[in-house]
Parts: C-alpha cells; sequence; structure tokens
C-alpha cells in the first residue's frame, strides 16, 4: 500500500480581493521509501501543498480533496490525532538556514521537544537521542547546547534534519532544504538526506525550484504549474527528456556543469507565473509556451499518459503517445 | 550539480571542531563595562546640571526677597549664606563635593535640606506610580498578547483601539473627568472615591489605614495607567505578530505541539524581549513621579514637589529632584542592558 496518497487536493486562500486558488487538483502518490520530488516557480503552489499535508496552511485557506497518509485522510482528522501525527508520523525540514530554529532556545532542546511532546522519551532519554541525533547528521555532541545563531547555514539545516529524524518519522517533507545554501554546503546536505533516508527507510517528499536537485536525490518527479502537476514520471526521465515545455524550461535553466555552451547561455524562460486569480483559460501554460498551438487557448489540458510511467498535460505529449 | 554529491567532505569537518569553545563568561565583564559608561554619564549630569541652574535667568535671591523690602546689603548678605558671593568654579567644587557627599543643599522654600524632603515624598511616589506601572505593564502585555495572537480579531480592535483612545486623552483632561465622575458624583451617582491627598484626616489605624491609602489610589492610579498603557499593548502585539511570522512557530505546530503551548513555550517568551527594555527604563521614570496625575490629586509625592520647585523658583530643590530622577533613569538603563544581555543568547554573544 502506499504510504502517502493525494486524490484530487486543492488549495484556495479566501483574501479580501476573492478567492487565490494555490494548488488546483493535485493527485500523488508516493510508496513506502520512496522519494518523490516537487518541483516548480515560486508560486506554483509547490509550498502550499506541503504545508496542506500536515494541516499546516494559515485559517483562510480551504483545502479540498483528500490527503491520506497510511490510509487515514489527514484533511478529517480529529485535531488531537492530527497532533499524534505530526511530526511522529511526518516532519518536515524547513528552510534552517533562515528562521526555522528558535533563535533563543539552545539546539538540543528544540531537537528534543517533539520527543517529550509526544512522550516518546523521558528527558533523560531524550538527551541520548539528541546526542545520537547529532552525531547522524556530523556534529559534536556539544552542539546540543549552542544557540542557533552561533552556527553556520550548513550547521543549522544539519540541526534542522536531525530534528525531523527525531520521532524516527515514515515521511519527511523536505522544504525547500538547501535553498539558501552555497553550492558546496547544499551538496554536503543534499548526500545527507540521500544517505539518511536511505538508511532508515524514511519516505521522502522534496520541494524545490531546482530541477537538477530533484532528479540527483529522487525518484519520481511531479513538476508544478499554477496549482497543477503537468509532468509526473521516473526523475531521470523527467530530467532529461522533459516532454511538457515549462519541465524543458526548468531543466534547462541551470546550466550543465561542464557544459561550457549550457554555461554561457542558460535557457530561461520569459514572462512571470499567471496571476491565481486570473488565470488564463485551456492550458495555463499557454501565453509563455513556445511551442503553443491556436487550440491550447481554449482545450482543458490533463495528464495525459506520456510514456512508461509517465504523464504530461500538453497536446504535443498526447499527440506523440497517440502516434507511438 | 551531480558532480560535487560524490565528492562531499567528511561533515565533522564543515561542523567545526569537536572541542566545545571556552564557556561564555561575559556577562561580568559586560556588566562591569556598563556600570562604568553609567557612572561616566552620571559625573557629566552632575556637571550638565550646575551650569544649566545657573544659566537660567532670574536671581535666586530676588526671588527669595519675592519684593519684601530689603537693602542691597541685606541681599548681599543673604548671597554670602547661600554661598552665591564665591567666584563660579568655587562653587562649582562646593557642588561637586557637597553632591558625591549626598548634600543637595538647602530648599531655599522649605529652609530644610533637599535630601530630607525627597525621602518624604519618595515613598507616597514610588508607591503610586510604582503600582500604576505594575497595573499598566501586566494589562498592556497581556492585552497585547491576545490581540496580536487572535490578530484581527474582535478583541484585537476594541483593546487596540480602546488603548489608542486612552492614549491620545490628555491626562490632566482624564484626571479631570475621573475626578468628576467618580471623585464628586454626577446628578444622582454619589461620588465612589476620595480624590484629595493620600490619606483622609482623621486617618484610622491598622488594616483601615492601608484600606485608606488605597481607596485615595484608586483614581490617580486609573489616570496613570489608563493614559500609559496603549504603549505596552502595542509593542507586545507588534513583537508577537513579528514572531507569529517566523518559521520556527510553524516547526512549532509541526512539532504536534498544542497551540496554548506555540504561544507560551515560543512566540510569546521571545515576543517579551523587546519589552524588557521598555519596562526598565519606565522603572526610571517611576522615580520621578507623575507631575500632571499628582498635581491634580494634591499626592504628595515628588512630582508635585518638582512643580512646586518650579513654581517658586527653587533652584536647589529643582537641582536636586532633577538629580534623582536623571541618575533613575541612567541606573535603569544601564540595568536594562544587563538583563537584557542574561537573558538573550543573540546579544551575549554578540
Amino acid at each position: 500500500m502506499s504510504l502517502l496518497e493525494l486524490d484530487d487536493v486543492s488549495v484556495t486562500y479566501r483574501i479580501a480581493a476573492g478567492e487565490v486558488p494555490a494548488v488546483r487538483g493535485v493527485s500523488l502518490t508516493l510508496d513506502s521509501g520512496a522519494a518523490l520530488g516537487v518541483a516548480g516557480e515560486s508560486g506554483s503552489g509547490k509550498s502550499t501543498l506541503a504545508m496542506a499535508l500536515l494541516r499546516l496552511l494559515p485559517k483562510d485557506a480551504r483545502v479540498g480533496g483528500r490527503i491520506l497518509l497510511d490510509g487515514d485522510d489527514v484533511l478529517t482528522m480529529k485535531w488531537g490525532r492530527m497532533r499524534a501525527v505530526r511530526w511522529a508520523e511526518a516532519s518536515i525540514v524547513f528552510q534552517g538556514a533562515q528562521h526555522g530554529l528558535n533563535p533563543v532556545r539552545k539546539i538540543g532542546d528544540q531537537i528534543a521537544e517533539p520527543l517529550l511532546v509526544h512522550g516518546l522519551a523521558k528527558p533523560d532519554a531524550a538527551r541520548k537521542r539528541v546526542t545520537e541525533l547529532l552525531e547522524q547528521v556530523g556534529l559534536p555532541a556539544w552542539r546540543a547546547r549552542s544557540y542557533p545563531h552561533e552556527l553556520s547555514g550548513g550547521q543549522r539545516q544539519r540541526v534542522m534534519i536531525a530534528m525531523a529524524l527525531a520521532c524516527s518519522p515514515r515521511l519527511i517533507i523536505a522544504d525547500e532544504p538547501t535553498t539558501a545554501l552555497d553550492v558546496m554546503v547544499q551538496a554536503q546536505v543534499l548526500s545527507l538526506i540521500k544517505e539518511l533516508v536511505a538508511e532508515q527507510g524514511i519516505s521522502l517528499i522534496m520541494i524545490s525550484h531546482d530541477l537538477s536537485v530533484l532528479a540527483d536525490v529522487c525518484d519520481q518527479l511531479a513538476v508544478m504549474y499554477a496549482g497543477r502537476v503537468v509532468e509526473h514520471g521516473p526523475s531521470r526521465e523527467v530530467f532529461h527528456h522533459a516532454e511538457h515545455p515549462y519541465s524543458k524550461a526548468l531543466a534547462a535553466a541551470f546550466p550543465t556543469v561542464g557544459d561550457p555552451v549550457s554555461r554561457m547561455a542558460p535557457k530561461g524562460l520569459g514572462g512571470d507565473p499567471p496571476d491565481p486569480m486570473q488565470l488564463p483559460g485551456g492550458c495555463s501554460f499557454h501565453p509563455r509556451c513556445p511551442v503553443a498551438l491556436e487550440e491550447c487557448a481554449t482545450l482543458d489540458v490533463e495528464l495525459w499518459p506520456a510514456g512508461p510511467g509517465r504523464t504530461a498535460a500538453c497536446v504535443h505529449a498526447r499527440a506523440d503517445e497517440e502516434v507511438s | 550539480m551531480t558532480a560535487p554529491l560524490d565528492a562531499v567532505e567528511p561533515a565533522v569537518q564543515a561542523a567545526g571542531s569537536a572541542e566545545e569553545p571556552q564557556a561564555r563568561r561575559g556577562t561580568l565583564r559586560y556588566a562591569l563595562s556598563k556600570a562604568g559608561g553609567a557612572l561616566f554619564s552620571i559625573a557629566m549630569v552632575i556637571v550638565g546640571t550646575f551650569f544649566v541652574f545657573r544659566l537660567l535667568p532670574g536671581d535666586p535671591v530676588r526671588n527669595l526677597a519675592q519684593g519684601r523690602n530689603m537693602t542691597p546689603a541685606q541681599l548681599d548678605l543673604e548671597r554670602h549664606r547661600l554661598g552665591l558671593d564665591k567666584p563660579l568654579i568655587d562653587q562649582f567644587f562646593d557642588f561637586v563635593g557637597d553632591t558625591l557627599r549626598l548634600d543637595l543643599g538647602t530648599s531655599y522654600e522649605y529652609k530644610r535640606p533637599v535630601l530630607d524632603l525627597i525621602g518624604e515624598r519618595l515613598g507616597p511616589t514610588l508607591l503610586l506610580t510604582g503600582t500604576g506601572l505594575v497595573i499598566a505593564v501586566s494589562l498592556g502585555l497581556w492585552q497585547g498578547t491576545h490581540a496580536g495572537w487572535r490578530h484581527g480579531s474582535r478583541f484585537d480592535r476594541f483593546s487596540t483601539g480602546a488603548s489608542l483612545v486612552l492614549w491620545s486623552v490628555p491626562t490632566f483632561w482624564l484626571g479631570l473627568l475621573l475626578m468628576m465622575v467618580l471623585g464628586v458624583g454626577i446628578g444622582p451617582i454619589p461620588g465612589l472615591f476620595p480624590f484629595r491627598g493620600i490619606e483622609s484626616i482623621d486617618a484610622p489605624d491598622g488594616f483601615a489605614y492601608v484600606l485608606d491609602v488605597a481607596s485615595h489610589m484608586v483614581l490617580p492610579c486609573l489616570t496613570l495607567v489608563a493614559v500609559v498603557y496603549a504603549q505596552y499593548l502595542l509593542v507586545m502585539r507588534s513583537s508577537l505578530l513579528e514572531e507569529v511570522s517566523q518559521d520556527y512557530v510553524t516547526v512549532a505546530r509541526a512539532k504536534g505541539l498544542r497551540d496554548d503551548d506555540v504561544r507560551k513555550r515560543h512566540a510569546v517568551p521571545n515576543a517579551l524581549l523587546p519589552t524588557v527594555t521598555l519596562v526598565f527604563m519606565r522603572i526610571g521614570f517611576v522615580v520621578g513621579g507623575a507631575v500632571t496625575v499628582e498635581t491634580i490629586f494634591t499626592w504628595p509625592g515628588l512630582g508635585q514637589l518638582f512643580y512646586e520647585a518650579v513654581s517658586v523658583p527653587d533652584f536647589t530643590l529643582m537641582q536636586g529632584t532633577f538629580l534623582l530622577i536623571t541618575v533613575a533613569v541612567i541606573v535603569m538603563n544601564t540595568l536594562a542592558d544587563v538583563v537584557y544581555h542574561m537573558i538573550d543568547p543573540r546579544v551575549r554573544s554578540a
């Protein structure tokens, strides 16, 4: 059975000016021990989706559809059960280099907090577990007595990871875990996540705008645009042979290491993501699409099969499939 | 991106040395350096006070004479008695020496040592403004916490609005209004609280005396609290709003903490930090009393004493109260710095 199943999940923010659809009907599944990457620009709804998984969105957000975690619907859970699920079954790695850690509390206390809250350990045992966790992420035990500002960005991100592992969850949601870090530290943190997830058999959902990072860590990749999944499939395939023009643009936006051609001329994508309150009709991507057809402005695109284990929401992908 | 992943450095190297650095024992040193700074400020205040009060217009001796018929010889004699005929530099050293010996001179008006006068008035002032501060701080921080936590709620709009209205009201106006409504009484409503002085003329003994003083305190205290609590509310509210928007609060919720615990364990303690400085600075001003409120309610405190000294004008008395207030503010500012240093680890290591 799959560990996590998203069925037609939608998130709408209600603001003074009206309703803002941030996520529009996303369906994804994640198997136990698998790693799924969710890619997209800022405003594509990827972080909103991540927060919805543990119902961490602000009150003005309406979440629809079903989010089944181990068969239990997160959206209809009682609050007590929800709190019990949080961190113990699914934890989150935030962008810790910024403000994910309480600035005036010792790191050890912050790592131990979920253990104590969930009654998984007495203070003494929790202290031991903190030492163990710090070791796992490559930090010396005395760091438990440090404050966040005494650590570098990379060290803080390691602390965030140690914290996420504290209750031995089955699922970790990593929201832009390497975004504010420099490249070398980014590489260290990524390999640490990869290693720990593989070692402990934890499932992973990783969110990033960087397709190459996701392709490196995850088995499956979902590309989001304007609140929808526009392409889904095995990560190598999606990264190297994208079907959707948006995925292609996203993959090309990062120069390939050692390829001077792509380095000198990284292919970006013109225009801005659409205003979610005024989405274009038909395929939401058509105004920015380099290969848009006339019908794209009116056609209702959906995720069509696009090769083995792959789907893409593009007329071109569908056409290819029908031909072959 | 793929290439550097395989060549990852050993994690420990990135994590720094395995040895814990020396424990920080900077607090004492910090406190001493702050105290040194405070002493310097106080010295400057003593020097400044001397010259400022010598620059004030008006001849103290003539003011004391107050139109009484005095011959120039008598005036000179008086001048000599007060030491005002000495060269300025001698007067200055006398003043500094006296001040350091805590001799603040003799009041022209009361013909008594200024220090004694201040001592008499300090008690009532500390009682009134101290009580007022405690109530204003508790009320402001409590309302600020709830207004900030449920920001935009009816409670938030009502309490923030009400506090701002009260803050904008002139103190003397609110004081007189309260005095009329709750003190004198309007129409059929009788006056509820006494509004003159600190005790009744025929004050009883024992516990009844405490009640008597307490009932005298109600109106001045109410006025004091009403006009100042808004600043604690506003600082706490905006400070909490800022904390709540931080990621670590979301992390705390994601960890499975109850909403109340997120507030009590994470958001509120952090939001309280900026209010510490504000409260300590206010404690400094407590000593100075509240000139307007004490004058309206004829409360025998330092504020009223200062007001009398200015209206005479009684230079030594003004000088003495002025010195006392400035020193209190400096001391409290220093304490605020030291306390902040002890409770906020970010400042400690900076």
